[in-house]
């Protein structure tokens, strides 16, 4: 029995944008064995990406009338969603632990409704 | 046939001493199915009610109460598909006897683990602090919705929401149903702490007649015994009991005849439970010798050392305020926060004279976490008028009288204003 939880990463875009390509090649390595680790351990990664910048982000927006289209995120903030995880995990502590090691400032972590 | 008074109180005795034993071991059964154990745990104490009368009060309340909680769950795992299809195992469980004269099933009754699992489960990081008080005291303790409601000044529907979004986190976030391995404990241990002192410290008001909730502080009591019972090489686990044993001793003290409040200086000492202060220090005594082989004395048995440093004390001129001082350094050696720096101020006013801790507590205005604190204002106002500065004192009085919500407190604020400032 396992859950499946996402692994929501936030971070500052304003540092992220200043990153050498150096420190680019840093944080994939450090990623990298973060994801040796969680497999070591027994869990399993089931996807994971990094995303563009809020900046290039588009939100429609649909209710009352026609569907508004606006430039920017759904939600506003100093630390901006950057990437995710989806991880089968044996439960909750597990993936705190994760969470944890996992090299970002900000995770979230939220179990995935079981479907199918 | 027994009286219905009898088969009540039975009951009611059974409901605060094997609430938590029968839920935990039908959590168990249920692998952790908190919601389901809650349901089965109720109606075993409805049938209680119903059975007790007729057919007699059990030798054995809590495993008569424990194997018809069991059997209940086994029942619905057969009737209920979901629940079919989750314990398959459980479908061809025997239905276990009913718990009177004769029967042993020692291995029903909850063991060690299963209250500890309960607890640690109940009081776990993910959830919100106010989530893990309200989850302790009603699956731990088995009080009602309502009664917690009321007793933190909540309608009763956001209390049951609160319960029920909390049962609801636990299954789908995945909180694990079991006590942390090694590295996890020492910090977790001290969230069950916390937790159990926060549901003391509630019970300890200024509002009503006696400033006491009584059903919050035998509450928090008996977590604490339970758990220095099961953790008993835990120092902080002894350290908690012996804090709530030492505090509580001075209940009766803690009011006048009247209801106002009566502090720590004036308490009239013959009224303080001794043997509550002796069952303190000798858990302090236990707590201090394991604690030293391993690592330094935590918060709550430090604190606890401060209030038996208290209780000792023949008056409050006679306390060993240098003795208190040294307590409140190591304190903030392994717990710095601001309010300890306040606490320690107004010992070292009494250990070294007043205007010592003024200059201290002076320096701790500064800080931002500390401005909605009455206790602080109130602090300086004390030390200044002892120290004959009248019109000093009665400006902090002023201040702290604008930070304390009504009751005893601000009643005693209010009177000491006036010795200060007749005209206040």
């Amino acid at each position: 029995m396992s859950t499946r939880y996402m692994f929501l990463i936030y971070s500052d875009e304003a540092a992220m944008a200043d990153a050498t390509p150096e420190q680019w090649t840093e944080m994939l390595h450090a990623h990298q064995a973060w994801s040796g680790s969680v497999e070591a351990a027994g869990a399993k990664i089931v996807s994971g990406e990094a995303l563009a910048p809020s900046t290039t982000s588009t939100t429609i927006r649909k209710g009352g009338g026609s569907p508004v289209v606006t430039d920017g995120p759904f939600a506003e903030t100093k630390e901006a969603l950057g990437g995710y995880y989806v991880l089968d995990c044996a439960d909750l502590d597990q993936a705190l632990g994760f969470a944890h090691t996992l090299p970002a400032f900000t995770v979230e972590v939220r179990p995935v409704i079981p479907t199918g | 046939m027994h009286d219905s008074v009898e088969v009540t109180s039975a009951v009611e005795q059974a409901h605060r001493a094997e609430w938590g034993l029968v839920l935990a071991s039908v959590a168990r059964l249920l692998g952790g199915d908190l919601g389901t154990a809650e349901e089965c745990t109720q109606e075993a104490f409805e049938a209680a009610l119903r059975t007790w009368g007729t057919r007699g009060i059990p030798a054995r309340p809590g495993a008569w109460l424990t194997t018809t909680a069991r059997n209940r769950a086994l029942d619905r795992v057969r009737r209920e598909t979901a629940l079919r299809a989750r314990y398959p195992d459980l479908v061809r469980e025997e239905v276990e006897p009913s718990g009177y004269p004769g029967d042993e099933e020692e291995d029903a009754i909850a063991s060690v683990d299963d209250r500890l699992r309960l607890v640690f489960t109940c009081c776990h990081p993910a959830l919100a602090p106010e989530a893990r008080i309200a989850l302790t005291l009603r699956l731990v303790c088995g009080l009602t919705t309502g009664e917690i409601a009321r007793s933190f000044l909540v309608p009763e529907p956001t209390m049951a929401a609160r319960i029920t979004r909390s049962k609801k986190k636990i299954t789908t976030a995945g909180i694990p149903y079991r006590v942390p391995g090694g590295e996890d404990l020492p910090e977790r241990l001290d969230g069950v702490l916390t937790v159990i002192h926060l549901v003391f410290t509630a019970g300890h008001t200024t509002e009503g007649p006696s400033l006491v909730r009584v059903d919050l502080v035998e509450r928090a009591l008996d977590l604490a015994r339970v758990l220095a019972v099961l953790m008993p090489d835990e120092p902080e686990a002894l350290g908690l009991l012996a804090l709530l044993e030492l505090t509580d001793a001075r209940r009766a003290a803690r009011a006048d005849e009247h209801g106002h409040l009566v502090v720590l200086e004036h308490q009239d000492r013959d009224r303080w439970d001794r043997a509550a202060i002796a069952r303190g220090e000798a858990l302090l005594a236990r707590a201090f010798r394991i604690g030293r082989a391993e690592r330094p004395p935590g918060r709550f048995l430090l604190q606890a050392a401060i209030a038996g440093a208290h209780d000792e004390a023949a008056s409050w001129a006679g306390t060993d305020w240098t003795g208190i001082v040294m307590l409140y350094d190591r304190l903030l050696a392994v717990w710095p926060s601001p309010v300890v720096e306040v606490n320690r101020a107004v010992a070292v006013a009494f250990a070294d004279g007043p205007e010592h801790g003024l200059a201290l507590l002076d320096a701790c205005t500064e800080e931002p976490s500390l401005r909605s604190w009455h206790y602080l204002p109130a602090a300086r106002a004390d030390l200044l008028r002892r120290l004959g500065r009248d019109a000093d004192a009665a400006l902090a009085y002023r201040s702290a009288l604008a930070l304390v919500s009504d009751g005893a407190e601000r009643a005693y604020l209010r009177g000491r204003l006036r010795e200060v400032d007749p005209s206040g």
